[in-house]
């Protein structure tokens, strides 16, 4: 009984703007399938009051003052851009309007 | 194409269907920096210059928090008598679009700063309360514009640049909950309550608020119920709401359209839809669905938010006083009517006026005005009052050419006109327009002489014993003058002249 | 002086304050020896030759009108290209930044200019630091000195290889789940993974936010300790960076003394899956320390065996989400841009192209954990699992100082042997992986070669939270022994590389 579908995995690379071939999904669909099999151990560990962990450290209110400090020049902004137009990044058409 | 539904009679819908309301609004807040950087917040500036690697999200780039946008989300939670968190902390959400720097945006999720909150608005004299969900944290995206297409839609454009000086702006989001009141009174309600919020937050001083810049932003969410059912109808979230105006007409729009699906026996999709108001109606935008699974995970690269209660209080004790105690006291001072103190709220007139008042026109002058001359230009233009690009300072220079009576009240409301028109300013538009009172005497002289010598029969009926018939030769004196006399000094002349 | 390539940046150093040997010239010797074998080792994806003359020429100058300068200034280093440095290209080991140059310099990168560094250039690594051989390099593998036919381990393969070959003294790397102490183990070298928030993660390319830590690497304890202190402390750039006084890491390497220090044996580090050659140099390691006055004890941290799973859900999570930005809008490569694709086609199109395989896998894994439904059971999960972690290190940390393991279960294997076996090339990080969770201190020193096939094994150091002093007194208190030993530091016992040209 797989973990996960080849149809899943189809779905998780569209969910990730990832345009697998056929043959690729052959490939990687299988493997995830192991991979999950062996994250979902986790889920041995009795955990049900136990808190979560984000840090090392139980550091809060780490924030800085409200003040300007230089920022890049739009060529420096823009230098790494694969396409610009009016000072601005160019990016091909958006069909849809923003979520 | 965009294909116009049907929309049944308000009337009968609210006949038949309650309305149901939740209002979300953003709130662009007016900090010097940015939410998570140091980059300048200024409107208007060229493209690509307020950004830096965090903001245009570059790869290895880390956010900071901004303590004075955590200032004002506070003040806004207090403001909103909401409870503020002890510990909160900013989440991920995570989806792609073009200006979007990571194609995640650091949000709140679960833990907003501030919940549980309520408050007042008024309308025709009667006080609605509003619950308030939540009010948390955010971050602006970036702004794209559409080329090639028709008017810059996004609909048939070839590509789109993208600006990213708004990337990173704080943003503050308020959600109500549910809101039911008398299904009549629901879209005026909901207007209302935006334009509180607007007067609540400037009063604050964290944002601009001006919805023609974006500052201030509603999404509209609405159902229906059937009458005398505990059912929920399905949800539409409309967006592109920008002005007072618009909540209050896409509401009444929406109520239409799906109370007219509803009787028609179909069934209202869960979706997001686009107001447009030149047309007045709203159109399908996306499907919500289960692609909206934004996959939320708190935020590893903050840390906790944790506010102290010495922290809340002292930013409580900043808080200016409550705004029904503000209305009460202020309405006194000014010495109004409730029909017209009513007027002003209604209006959306208040911190306007106040405002023209704390420069020293009277608080009467300020409301003839703002109600007035700019409201009908308001109406004109479809624009809220505050964004004509008429100021209090303004409206303070024409009245005090007004009192010194080198306008008068026709001139002056032309001198408006030219304001509204973006002409320039008040002095320049007096120049251009040759609207200055003439306060030459000889030149006035010589005007009611005319007058006088072209219309003997009412100088005959004015001495034998009728002086209110100087009216026409005083009106003879003002077309003469094209108005620009000022009408009680032509009067005077007119009287010494005649002897009366 | 060729031999200048094998001195340690102590060494340097003094030869530069003695005015025996100038930045120059030892940038140079560096430069021709990168030149003379990198093309077998290819541990280098971009050497910055005039970058680094230019920064050594002006050590030389301030050094000659006087000024007082740091103990590494004018020493050479390899940087991991996963961080970045203004206008030199980083790759992140990956397509999709291929030609990219950042504007704008790491906060690591800054303290090694201020200190006076030569950054000889970007090393190879796995594709976005994912992997444990750096065979998912987009650039080709990186080739282990000591065998040039096996991997040097991975993420950061290119800067311990390179410290390996003789082509720097110095090299950074950054450590998500032992991507520093498994490839120095592999290469004999040293390699140390700070306190989690000690070193500043500001220009890190992430890949896992809350385990991505910046570290040292070098040939000897005290070098790191001295490329320690350059680089860690507080950074109000990044808020998970830590504000408390960097450990005294220097002092504690200098002094190697571990009389009374108690170390814990963690008892599930060990036994099946472990090469015996591994284990034995690691026991008799640990019995070195304990003639040098340790106290040896067994401990156990029980939920250490769940580490793997717990790690291979939370990474991905973040991963996923922190690679959501490569989409082709503002840097990096674009493809299919037609004219007829929208955005969302040339995202896909994109990163279809610009990403590896496991970088996919991981994305699609974290996309999966975090979905709704989901991710109570996986990320949520995973999280509390790192929670009975750091618990285990606390009980473990009230019996003993510090705990010790070998770094890796096996040595380092030959190219090729596991790419196609995900799981078996995740096992690699077994013992690394529960400090990254827990935010501890660690790193691994070389204690020896394993009988079986001669090639290097690390011993594995794990300290509490900002005690990152105590891994440099055992290392070492082990070097010194060790040395003594063998009449020479490990690397002195690694094969000559065939010089091309």
């Amino acid at each position: 009984m797989p973990s996960i579908t080849r149809e899943e995995v189809a779905h998780l690379a569209r969910l990730a703007r990832i345009e697998l071939s056929d043959e690729e999904l052959d490939h990687l669909a299988p493997q995830l399938d192991q991979i999950i099999g062996l994250v979902a151990q986790v889920s041995e560990v009795a955990a049900e009051d136990i808190p979560p962990t984000s840090h090392a450290l139980p550091i809060t209110n780490v924030m800085r003052q409200d003040v300007n400090v230089p920022c890049l020049t739009p060529e420096q902004a823009l230098s790494g851009a694969p396409a610009a137009e009016e000072q601005r990044f160019r990016v091909p058409r958006i069909l849809t309007e923003e979520a | 194409m965009t294909v116009v539904a049907d929309v049944l009679d308000l009337d009968a819908a609210l006949e038949q269907f309650d309305p149901v309301m939740g209002l979300e609004v953003h709130v662009e807040l007016n900090t010097k920096s940015k939410m998570f950087c140091g980059c300048p917040t200024e409107f208007g500036a060229p493209p690509n210059t307020q950004t830096c690697p965090v903001c245009l999200g570059l790869p290895g780039a880390l956010p900071v928090v901004n303590v004075r946008a955590v200032e004002s989300a506070i003040k806004i939670g207090l403001a909103l008598n909401c409870e503020i968190a002890e510990w909160c902390r900013f989440a991920r959400k995570n989806y792609f679009y073009p200006d979007m720097p990571k194609n995640f945006q650091t949000s709140q999720y679960d833990e907003p700063i501030a919940f549980n909150g309520w408050t007042e608005v008024v309308v025709d004299g009667e006080t609605y309360r509003i619950e308030i969900e939540r009010a948390h944290m955010e971050e602006d995206t970036g702004k794209s514009t559409h080329v090639g297409g028709a008017t810059g839609r996004i609909h048939g454009a070839s590509h789109s640049l993208v600006d990213y000086n708004r990337a990173g702006i704080p943003l503050i989001e308020i959600v109500t909950k549910t809101i039911e009141v008398p299904p009549a009174k629901a879209a005026a309600v909901a207007r209302a309550y935006v334009s509180m919020l607007r007067d609540l937050l400037l009063a604050l001083d964290v944002s601009d608020v001006r919805m023609d810049q974006g500052s201030l932003r509603c999404d509209a969410n609405l159902s229906l119920k059937p009458r005398g059912s505990s059912v929920l109808g399905t949800r539409t979230e409309t967006k592109n709401v920008n002005s007072f105006r618009s909540v209050e007409r896409a509401i009444t729009y929406e109520i239409t359209r799906q109370a007219a699906v509803l009787v028609a026996g179909g069934k209202i999709l869960q979706e997001t839809r686009h107001w447009h108001e030149d047309t007045g109606i709203t159109t399908s935008g996306r499907e919500k669905s289960d692609a909206d699974d934004y996959r939320y995970f708190p935020e590893p690269d903050l840390v906790p938010v944790a506010p102290s209660r010495e922290w809340v209080e002292e930013i409580r004790a900043t808080l200016p006083e409550a705004p029904p105690v503000r209305r009460a006291r202020l309405q006194t001072e000014w010495g109004f009517t409730d029909l017209e103190m009513r007027d002003v709220i209604n209006g959306g007139a208040l911190e306007l006026i106040l405002r023209t008042v704390d420069l020293g026109v009277g608080a009467a002058a300020a409301k003839k005005w703002w109600l007035g001359e700019l409201a009908r230009a308001a109406n004109e233009s479809g624009k809220e009052l505050g964004d004509l690009g008429v100021g209090p300072a303004e409206v303070f220079e024409v009245q005090k050419l007004v009192d010194s009576n080198a306008l008068n009240d026709k001139l002056a409301r032309q001198v408006f006109d030219g304001l509204v028109k973006g002409e320039g300013t008040v002095a320049a538009i007096i120049e251009s327009r040759g609207l200055a009172l003439v306060s030459d005497d000889s030149a006035l002289s010589e005007a009611v002489d005319r007058a006088i010598a072209a219309n003997p029969d009412v100088v005959e009926k004015v001495q034998s014993g009728k002086p209110a018939a100087a009216g026409a030769l005083i009106g003879a004196v003002m077309k003469d003058m094209r108005g620009q006399a000022d009408a009680a000094k032509v009067r005077e002349l007119v009287n010494t002249k005649l002897g009366i | 002086m060729s031999d200048l390539t094998r001195k340690t940046a102590v060494e340097l150093s003094e030869l530069m304050a003695g005015g025996e040997a100038s930045s120059v010239e030892i940038t140079q010797a560096h430069l021709d020896r990168i030149a003379a074998v990198d093309t077998s080792v290819h541990a280098f994806l971009h050497v910055d030759a005039e970058g680094a003359l230019a920064q050594a020429a002006d050590v030389d100058t301030r050094r000659a009108a006087g000024e007082r300068l740091g103990p590494l200034a004018g020493v050479p280093l390899a940087l991991k290209d996963v961080l970045t440095q203004d206008g030199v290209p980083t790759t992140a080991g990956s397509k999709i930044l291929e030609g990219w140059k950042p504007p704008y310099d790491s906060t690591v990168v800054k303290r090694l200019k201020a200190a006076g560094i030569v950054i000889l250039g970007k090393t190879n690594m796995d594709e976005f630091a994912m992997g444990s051989s750096t065979e998912n390099s987009a650039y080709g593998t990186t080739h282990n000195p000591w065998d040039l036919g096996r991997i040097p381990g991975g993420s950061g393969g290119g800067s311990s290889a390179a410290i390996s070959a003789y082509e720097a003294p110095l090299a950074i790397g950054t450590d998500t789940g032992g991507s520093i102490r498994q490839p120095a183990a592999f290469t004999g070298t040293v390699g140390v993974k700070p306190t989690y928030g000690g070193t500043s993660r500001y220009g890190l390319i992430a890949l896992a936010s809350s385990l991505d830590t910046p570290g040292p690497c070098a040939r000897t304890t005290l070098d790191a300790a001295l490329l320690h202190e350059v680089i860690a402390g507080y950074d109000p750039m990044d808020s998970t960076s830590i504000d408390q006084a960097v450990p005294p890491v220097v002092e504690a390497a200098r002094r190697g003394d571990v009389s009374g220090l108690r170390i814990g044996v963690v008892r599930e580090l060990g036994g099946e899956g472990y090469q015996p050659g591994v284990e034995a140099r690691f026991r008799e390691a640990v019995e070195l320390l304990t003639k040098l006055g340790a106290e040896v004890v067994e401990v156990s941290c029980p939920h250490f065996q769940y580490a793997l799973p717990a790690y291979y859900l939370i990474l991905p999570s973040e991963a996923s989400s922190n690679l959501a930005k490569f989409d082709a809008m503002r840097f990096g490569l674009r493809v299919g841009d037609d004219g007829n694709n929208d955005a969302e086609k040339v995202m896909s199109l994109t990163r279809e192209a610009g990403f590896g395989d496991e970088v996919k896998r991981r994305i699609m894994l974290g996309t999966h954990a975090l979905s709704s439904g989901y991710y109570d059971a996986y990320y949520g999960q995973a999280q509390k699992v790192r929670t009975l972690i750091a618990r285990d290190f606390a009980r473990a940390y009230e019996q003993v100082d510090v705990l010790v393991s070998p770094a890796t279960p096996t040595t380092a294997f030959a190219i090729g042997d596991r790419i196609d076996d995900p799981i078996a090339m995740y096992k690699n990080d077994l013992c690394t992986i529960p400090s990254n969770l827990a935010g501890n201190a660690a790193a691994s020193f070389p204690c020896g070669l394993a009988d079986e096939d001669g090639l290097p094994v690390g011993f594995h150091v794990m300290a509490p939270v900002m005690r990152d002093e105590l891994l440099y007194q055992v290392g070492s208190a082990l070097e010194t022994a060790l040395t003594e030993q063998w009449g020479g530091v490990l690397m002195s016992k690694v094969p000559e590389l065939e010089v091309t040209r």
